[in-house]
């Protein structure tokens, strides 16, 4: 077998040694069940943490620990510049642009990820923006993080739902966006990248197009700020949201960027402490943005360790880790395409870190069981996204899913295994 | 009097022993799967939401009716293999019994057959959402 398959290329990054990597991450190196070294391939779920990031956290609550903005006391006022320096580090990682008062950072609000992200635009700018008449665009392929926060608001405000289609290969179809735009158009709101197809949406493109109808472009950013550069004032959109968790970070902390004019317009989100200017019975001023989005003490080690995790990877170099992601999926779609009966759900041309697929009839959870049995955390079901499903007329899929840390072998261990999965229901 | 079948217990021994002859996880699940292909077949026209076990990522349903001497029978089925596997050791082990011993089982049995993750009410696989159910129609029954 190994000398019947055809010669590969481009071969992967030599200089870039997955080795190294990996054994920066403590929770790669284990065995699961009878001895089985771990084969993590569940990283649009969530990524593994770097060691980097752990001794940040650990650090901050051993020796750090204070409240922020309230203190006069030292560990306070360093916790306090620990905690927004981080704010400037996120806008220069996704590219936030100055906008006309104030700086680029200000622009950065966290939230618990991007489900919050998205729920914080939905209840401030959607709520008081949309109305009946008004019509929000969403794509077949979207999480379901970034349908039910619009349609709850839609329900609210009168304002209709239109859904953009997504073709048989899994990409979105920009020429029915472009008719369904009009002047009734307040939104467009599209994943990055899908997180079940790999689909990398053509988001400057939309951009464009939604602009030129007067329409605001939301972009969820949750699965591809792991996997690419990203530039927000490049790609021209006036909200981006992500979660740290995802791009190895901490879980509980994302952000949303939002352009200086529409945050300072947006009414506030939770009410609470932080977010205040003066309360008073009389009537209560809120704070400029974008704390005025943040009431409450803050998830503070999670938002330092955040920090953390953006310096690691810049560190590594976002667009090596791209690189070597996208051979290793080559590779990966190349061996799957070497299973009998496999079929690759979401053919996109441009793709990124996702294979998912279907083998015969053997139902993607029985697949998912036997992986794990041999130590291959795969995902199995519909990912959070059912109109996709829906429209592919399938249950479900199973999704291996790549990070900078995936090697070769790990992607021969899957092939393996689906081999096994085959002989065993087949 | 009538003829008592095996108790609860002695048909999880019975299984504990079957599963005993395996030693490896593959074999043990490949006696799970042809297991499930004997399962007691639910009629299609039962496949409904009526008979449909929740919290489960396949489809899995199970149906109880009333049977001699006020003693259950149960019928099941699943679209993935381990499922229907898991549905059709739970049906082995109770069906047929008397209804305050099905409510009482006590399902450990699972446990040494080396199905222990399959244990875990957070996986998906709707095994706890089929024993509650069963366990529920025998209370009811009792
Ligand atoms: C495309 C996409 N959007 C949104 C989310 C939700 O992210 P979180 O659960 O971190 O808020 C996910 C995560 O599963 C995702 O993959």
């Amino acid at each position: 077998m190994e000398a019947a398959r055809p010669q590969r290329e481009p071969a992967l990054d030599a200089d870039y040694d997955v080795e190294a990597v990996r054994a920066q991450f403590p929770a790669l190196q284990q065995e699961v069940y009878d001895e089985q070294p771990l084969v993590y391939l569940d990283n649009a779920a969530t990524t593994q943490k770097p060691q980097a990031v752990v001794d940040r956290l650990e650090r901050y609550y051993t020796r750090e620990n204070a409240n922020v903005h309230r203190g006069v006391h030292v560990l306070s006022q360093q916790a306090s510049s620990a905690y927004e320096a981080v704010r400037e580090r996120v806008a220069d990682f996704i590219g936030a642009p100055e906008p006309d008062r104030g700086p680029a950072h200000a622009q950065i609000v966290y939230t618990r990820g991007t489900t919050e992200a998205i729920n914080l635009v939905a209840a401030t700018w959607g709520r008081s923006e949309l109305e009946a008449g008004d019509e929000v665009l969403l794509s077949r392929m979207e999480h379901h993080s970034n349908i039910v926060p619009w349609q709850r608001i839609c329900e609210e405000t009168g304002a209709e739902l239109k859904v953009i289609p997504v073709t048989d290969r899994g990409e979105l179809d920009v020429e029915a966006l472009e008719a369904l735009l009009s002047e009734r158009t307040e939104l467009v709101a599209v994943t990055h990248v899908s997180n079940t197809l790999g689909t990398i949406n053509p988001v400057e493109r939309i951009t464009e197009k939604a602009h030129a109808a007067g329409a605001k472009v939301l972009v969820d950013g949750a699965q591809s700020v792991p996997h690419m550069e990203i530039d927000v004032a490049e790609l021209g959109v006036d909200f981006f949201c992500f979660s740290g968790h995802k791009m190895y970070g901490p879980t509980g902390i994302g952000a949303l960027y939002g352009r200086r004019k529409l945050l300072d317009a947006m009414p506030p989100y939770q009410g609470g402490g932080d977010m205040i200017d003066e309360v008073s019975f009389g009537g209560t001023t809120y704070a400029e943005v974008p704390h005025k989005f943040e009431a409450g003490t803050p998830s503070i080690a999670d938002v330092i360790a955040l920090g953390a995790a953006a310096a690691w990877l810049d560190d590594m170099g976002r667009e090596r880790v791209h690189e070597h992601e996208r051979a290793l999926l080559r590779y990966a779609t190349e061996r799957a395409r070497e299973i009998d009966d496999i079929r690759l759900i979401g053919t996109a041309r441009e793709k990124a870190s996702v294979l998912s697929f279907l083998l015969g009839d053997v139902h993607p959870y029985d697949a998912g069981t036997v992986l794990d049995r041999l130590g291959i955390a795969v995902r199995t079901g519909h990912h959070c996204t059912q109109p996709l499903m829906e429209r592919l007329e399938i249950p479900g899929t199973v999704r291996a899913s790549l990070a900078c840390y995936n090697t070769r072998e790990d992607i021969d261990r899957l092939a393996e295994g689906l081999e096994k999965v085959r002989t065993m229901f087949g | 009097m009538e003829t008592q079948s095996a108790t609860i217990d002695a048909r999880a021994d019975e299984l504990v022993a079957e599963f005993g002859l395996f030693d490896g996880w593959m074999g043990r699940y490949e006696h799970l799967i042809d297991l499930g292909r004997e399962i007691p077949q639910i009629a299609d026209a039962h496949k409904d939401d009526a008979h449909r076990i929740e919290g489960c990522q396949s489809k899995v349903w199970v149906r109880a009716e009333p049977g001699e001497g006020g003693r259950l029978r149960f019928t099941g089925d699943s679209n993935a293999a381990i499922t229907r596997g898991l549905a059709a050791l739970l049906i082995r082990v109770l069906d047929d019994q008397p209804p305050a011993d099905v409510a009482a089982a006590d399902l450990g049995f699972l446990g040494e057959i080396g199905m222990e993750e399959h244990l875990s009410p957070t996986r998906k696989n709707g095994l706890h959402a089929m024993v509650e159910q069963i366990k529920g129609r025998a209370r009811r029954a009792a």
